[in-house]
Formats: C-alpha cells, structure tokens, sequence
C-alpha cells in the first residue's frame, strides 16, 4: 500500500489537509451548480412571465415571514395524481422572478403552486382568519392578525430595486410607480390602467373586505390568487420544454 | 484592567445597535435591535461585575485551556433541552392546532426556532466544546489565540439569541436551516472565521507529529461549512438599516444553491463533526485504538468528495433539470459506502471489549448512535432513489429519516461525549450516577423508536393516499382527509418526542448534580466488578 504511506504527508502537514478537503469539497458544487447559470434549457421559453407587482411582493414576502414553506410547497410534479389534484406540473420558468424560490419540502398542507384562481377572496380571507371554518380537518395556525396589520413600508421603491440588483427585470417605470401601484392595487376606486399595463393579469379589487386600509391580509391574498396564472399553456410547447 | 477592552468594544457595538433600533426602516428590525441591544448590556453588565485592576496572574502556556469548553458542555445541555422541547411543543401543535399563538408562535416561526435550536445551539455547541477538547489533547497544545476561544464561544451564543429572537420575530430567509437574515449571517460569518483560525492554530502549533484523524473531520466540517454558509446566503439587503434582503439567485439556481447547502448542513455539520468526535471519543471511553487506519484514510476522502454532491436528491421529479436529479441520485447511493465505512470504523473500535456494552452504559449509548448512523446511512441513500422518492418527498417519512439521523447519532454520541467530558472537565472522579445514563439510555432509544416507526407508517400512508385511484380512474382521498389520516400518528410522535426529552432533562440533572460535586450512593452496574461465583446448593448437585 504505497499510496496509503504517502497519507502520513497529508497527517503531518495541517495546510495540505486544509487545502486538500477544500479543494475535494468544491468539486461537486461546480459541475452540479455552475452549468446551471449558463445551460440555455434550463429555463424553459414560456409567455406570461412577469415581476411580481408590488402589492404581490408585499404577499410573498409576508408568506415567507410566516413560513408557509414550511407546510406547503408550490413544486408540482410530473404525476398523474398530482396534475390531477393540483394542475399542470411546474416549470422552472415559473418561479424564475423567486428570490427566494418556495418550492418547499414537506405537504402538511396542500401544494399551493396553482392555487390562484381557485377560491375566493372572500374564501381566503376566511381561511386565513379561522381555518377550520372552512376546512373542518385543517391544522392550520390562525393568521386573523393580518387583517388588522397594514402593510409597514415607507418606501416600496426599495424593494424593487434590491430585486433588481439580483436580476429581476423592474423598469425604471416599475419603480417610479411602486408606492402607487402598490395601493392602488386594493383600491377599487382608483385608475389602474398603469399597473395593469405594467403587471398584465394583476388582480384587483379590495382583497379583505376592508375598502379603508391596505392591510398584510389585502398582500398575501393578492400573492396567493396570482399564484400559477401567469404562464399561457396553450403557447406552451412540452417537447421543447423537456430537459 | 480586565475586560477593558471587551467592555469598550461591547459599548461601542451596544450604541450601534441603539442607533439601529432607532432608526430601523421596518418594525421586526427596530424590535430585534432592542434585543440585541439589551442581551449586549447583559454582557457588559458581566464583566462590569467581574472586572479588577489587580494585575492578573500569567496563564500557563503549556495548561490546557479548558474554560471556554466548560460552558460549551453547559451550552450543549442548555440548548438541547430547549430545542428538544420546542419540538415537542410543534408536535403537538400539529396534532392540536388551538395551541397556535399568533403571530410569535404560530408553528411557521416556531418551527426554524426548533431545527436552529437542536442543529446549530445544541449541535453546534456540542461540536464546539468536543472539538476544542479534542484538538488540544491530540496535539499536545494549548488553544491558539489567548481569548480567541471565548470570542469564539459567546460570539457563537450571540448569533443563536439572533438567530432564535429573529425567527419569532418574522425575520427569516425562509432557506431551510440557513434561515437567519443577512446581518445575523454576517455575524456568523466572522465568528465562524475566528473559529477556523482558533482550530487551524491550534493544530499548527501542535507537538504531535501527526494530526490525529478525529482532526481531520473537524476540520473539513469547519471549512466546508464556512464556504456552504457564505454562498448559500449571498443577497441583496433591502436597507443597511431594514431585515428584509434578497437572495442573489432565483428559482431554480436558488433551489439548488439551497439543498446544496441544505444536504451538506446534514453531511459536514451532522456528519463530518459528529464523526470527529465518534473518532476521538469512542476509543476513549472505551480504551481501544480505532480499528482501522486505512479505513479512516479512505473513509475521510470519500466521505467529503461523495457527499456534496448529495444536494439534488432533495428535488427529485421538480423542475430541477433531470441531469442534476440523476447525479445527484447516483451519487447519493454512492455514499452509502464511505458511511457504511466509518459505521464499521467506529463499531470493530471496541473489538475486544465488548463486554464493556453490559457495564458501561456510556459506551452503550455512543455504539447506539453508531449503530442509527448506519441505520439512517442506509435509509438516506435509498430514499434518494426516484422512485422511492416519489412516493416519500413531501410526508412525514423524510421528518422520520431526519429524527433517526438526528436523535439516533447526533443526539446520542454528543450525549455520550458530553458524558465522557464533564467528570474530567470538572475533576470529579466519576459522574453523579451511572444509573441514570442507563435510564437517559432506554428513555431515548424508546422515544426514538416510537418517533421513526411512527413516521414511517405516517408518511407512507401520506404517500398512498395521496396517489390512490378507484376503480373508476377518479382519486380516492380529497387533501383534507389525507390531513385527518395523521391526526393519531402526530400525537404518537409527540409522545416519543416527549420520551427522548425526558431523558435530556435526566441527563441534565446528572451533569448539573456532577459538576456541582455529588456522587449518588449506588449499587454498582451489574458485572462491573469481577466476583467470584457464590456455591450455591442447586450447583452443588449437579456437579
């Protein structure tokens, strides 16, 4: 065993020990990791991507604060079951504005990756609020607070370009108006053709029942029922798509 | 003056946080400065209490340094008990949801504050004090650096109180157990620097020859997890003065990036120090060399180069590209071997004394935490399989893999270092009772048992539920009678939780008991002492 003799240079030299596992540890990170910045199929060609509104924003950044991840994921696999019960399997390109992704690791809860569109506001806000009302067998903890929170930001403006610094597409317009669209977007009674032409598919409208404040509640459920409904299907081609 | 500077230096980093907390642009940030500003008032009030203008008296070079190793044993103790039983407290919650308390203790904040609190506080601490004890004894050296280890060691204690306070206060990256926030991380960073240079010093100066291989694993642990720590958090922060930042990746690259870290938080942090310790502390306790020198070479290399690969097997079927699943997948199963490898290692180790299993509780329980490494070893790999994966991703089944992982080897080879330390950190000449260990014994392999079988059932009946179909082609189960389903195994596992607890508290109170200078009156361990066997008439006739 020559070679195991050799170690003993290894055992008595701490740097080489040092440099030796760094260099060994590294290795994987970079032929799994890197390709994936540069591979141009890694990210499929969809239509229908956009930057999350701010009022979206707002929402997700309130659903990672309270660790929805933690219960529910928003990763849709390629199985019938799941395609079933929750719609068409998720793309890469679907959390390619996620910073961070939620894709989550555990279903306590159900995968929420589509969920928009599929209840009410109402429903939510209700949900959210007392979760066995609606779900008799739910173990979901109580997020009634939210209604009575507003939303706390001084200057949303910030938070775009932050995301824009990491690589999201906000266009000076985007951040220009984000104080404004981020209101207006639980305001039924003010013009929102700005935002609409700036975040096409947006929901609007009072998201918690309460015309008078733009609470935490209006955000998350704006997040939640935009949730899967940007990417057009019907353009999209599965055989491209295939990694 | 003693602690002059320190207190200076505390001051100065007290009325940073006063400044922060005043002019925070967001409400969690202004209420975590107020922590942090009062937990560094607390530090200065200490040495305040403790400092003296007497000249001090020269520390011997060549004593060991062991004072910052008695508070990391103590830590350990601390730590483990309260993430122990925050776990117990979410299990509960997931089976009686009423006992949610929004917002600060919804299950959502609670539940990082449980996986920080037993991998990074109890854990941590536990690789912290075992790998300075360690490194000290087999190099014949004292610690490097003068203080550098109390840095070290309140430094470290400091991020845990972010870390935790941040969590129930809503701030969180949400990157599982890399959850603190961007300043928080950069905490970390820098005392996790100063612990490299404080191992790598002391190694330095060292009077063996050789580095002892127990060295080896704590030291790939502490410069791997430097590097997966500072790539895994890189983001953007909204405000200098704000919580919120971004990470630097998205989607895709971010997941990976993630489960990257994510799967090596589990095979450096989890694994590769644990097994330092194992090499160190098995022979120890049970005064036999290691088995195998070439199989700890090749244990080590294969050991660091197989498991960062890992990472992918925790997105299996998602948009992940199928190349990276399937190397990931391969490369999993690959691992099997090199942990299989120091299971044999630390197992043949007490060749020759195994007899010592019967008497020596201590040594019981460190072959019982071999013993679930190899279980969990093996488990890990064939879950990562694709199609075992796509039946056990997303249920209870990976809570259970975890727990067996954790409770089994973690818990219990920490439990029987810490064992192993405390009687000699303290000069006690033994600890305060044997018979409590075997109590701490039985009531954690019970609970853990109760936990992984419980969780096995649980998740895959999660798993079928979900993909089962009638005959006419429509699913079975709607989600919410698939939660309903688990109603009876949550609380079965809240109770062998709740076993594994009891006997942390046990074993607490046995530490607290020895380092404080009692020995419980005791009938010695059954076979302990050699006796000769007493004629007894029913032998008398047969012979």
């Amino acid at each position: 065993m020559g070679l195991m003799d050799k170690h003993a240079v290894i055992e008595k030299n701490a740097t080489l020990l040092l440099v030796g596992s760094l260099l060994v540890v590294t290795v994987g990170g970079i032929v799994e990791i890197a390709p994936l910045f540069y591979l141009d199929n890694t990210i499929e060609k969809v239509e229908g991507m956009r930057p999350y509104s701010p009022l979206e924003l707002a929402g997700r950044n309130i659903y990672v604060r309270e660790g929805c991840y933690l219960c529910h994921s928003q990763m849709i696999r390629p199985f019938r079951d799941e395609v079933e019960r929750y719609g068409h399997y998720s793309l890469a390109a679907e959390s390619m504005y996620d910073h961070p992704f939620q894709w989550g690791s555990k279903r306590t809860g159900p995968d929420l990756a589509r969920v928009g569109d599929r209840y009410s506001n109402g429903w939510h806000v209700q949900h959210l609020t007392e979760p066995r009302s609606v779900v008799p067998e739910s173990i979901m903890p109580s997020y009634a607070f939210l209604k009575d929170t507003a939303i706390d930001v001084k200057d949303f403006s910030t938070h775009l370009i932050a995301n824009r610094r990491v690589g999201v597409h906000y266009s000076d317009d985007m951040i220009a108006n984000a104080n404004v669209d981020l209101m207006a977007q639980a305001d039924p009674n003010v013009d929102t053709s700005g935002l609409e032409a700036r975040y096409p598919k947006a929901k609007l409208g009072d998201f918690d029942g309460n015309p008078q404040q733009v609470t935490e509640m209006d955000a998350l459920v704006a997040y939640l029922q935009m949730l899967g409904t940007l990417v057009d299907f019907k353009t999209y081609d599965e055989a491209a798509g295939y990694r | 003056m003693r602690f002059g500077t320190e207190i200076v230096a505390l001051g100065l980093f007290a009325f940073v946080a006063l400044v922060a907390a005043g002019f925070g642009v967001d409400e969690p940030f202004r209420q975590h400065m107020w922590v942090l500003l009062i937990v560094l008032l607390g530090f200065i009030a200490i040495l305040l209490r403790n400092t003296s203008f007497a000249a001090t008296a020269p520390v011997d070079p060549s004593a060991y340094m062991d004072g910052p190793i008695r508070y990391g044993a103590i830590a350990t103790m601390f730590w483990g008990v309260v993430g122990m039983l925050v776990g117990v407290v979410i299990a509960l919650q997931l089976a009686y949801p009423d006992l949610n308390v929004e917002p600060w203790l919804n299950f959502g904040r609670l539940r990082p504050l449980h996986t920080s609190g037993v991998v990074f506080a109890f854990g941590g601490n536990a690789l912290l004090c075992t790998s300075l004890y360690v490194v000290q004894r087999t190099c014949r050296a004292r610690l490097f650096g003068g203080d550098l280890a109390w840095f070290v060691f309140w430094g470290y204690q400091l991020f845990i109180v972010m870390a935790a306070t941040g969590y129930l206060l809503g701030i969180t990256e949400s990157r599982e157990y890399a959850e603190p926030e961007w300043y928080v991380d950069i905490w970390l960073t820098i005392v996790w620097v100063a612990y490299l240079i404080l191992f790598l010093g002391t190694i330095l100066k060292r009077k063996e020859p050789h580095i002892y291989v127990a060295n080896w694993f704590y030291l790939s642990f502490i410069v791997t997890i430097a590097m997966l720590h500072v790539i895994n958090n890189l983001s953007i922060p909204v405000s200098f003065l704000g919580s919120k930042s971004y990470s630097a990746f998205s989607g895709v690259q971010d997941a990976l990036t993630q489960w990257w870290y994510g799967h090596n938080a589990v095979g450096f942090f989890l694994t590769a120090g644990f097994l330092g310790m194992m090499y160190y502390f098995v022979p120890k306790q049970a005064n036999r060399p290691v088995y195998s020198y070439r199989l700890s070479i090749i244990h080590f290399w294969a050991l660091i180069f197989l498991y960062i690969w890992a990472g992918p097997h925790h997105l299996h079927y998602t948009a992940l590209p199928d190349w990276a699943q399937t190397l990931g997948m391969a490369f999993s199963i690959m691992l099997w071997m090199p942990s299989w490898g120091g299971m044999i290692n630390g197992l043949m180790t007490l060749s020759g004394a195994w007899d010592k299993l019967r008497t020596d509780p201590i040594i019981r329980m460190m072959v019982m935490a071999v013993a679930f490494y190899g279980m969990s070893t093996f488990e890990g790999p064939m879950m990562s399989i694709k199609t075992v994966n796509s039946l056990s991703h997303y249920t209870d089944w990976t809570i259970g893999h975890v727990h067996s992982g954790a409770l089994g080897w973690v818990g219990m080879i920490s439990f029987g270092a810490i064992y192993y330390m405390v009687p000699k950190l303290w000069n006690r000449e033994r600890l305060y009772s044997l018979r409590l260990v075997t109590w701490h014994f039985w009531l954690a392999t019970l609970g853990i048992v109760v936990y992984a079988a419980v969780m096995w059932v649980s998740g895959i009946m999660q798993g079928l539920m979900w993909r089962e179909y009638d005959e006419q082609g429509f699913l079975v189960y709607s989600f919410a009678e698939t939660v309903a389903a688990m109603h009876p195994y949550y609380i079965m596992r809240a109770i062998g939780g709740a076993m594994y607890l009891s006997g942390a508290l046990i074993m607490a109170w046995n530490i607290a008991m020895t380092i404080l200078g009692y020995q419980r009156e005791e009938e010695p361990m059954p076979g302990s002492i050699p006796a000769l066997r007493p004629a007894r008439s029913g032998a008398r006739k047969w012979a």
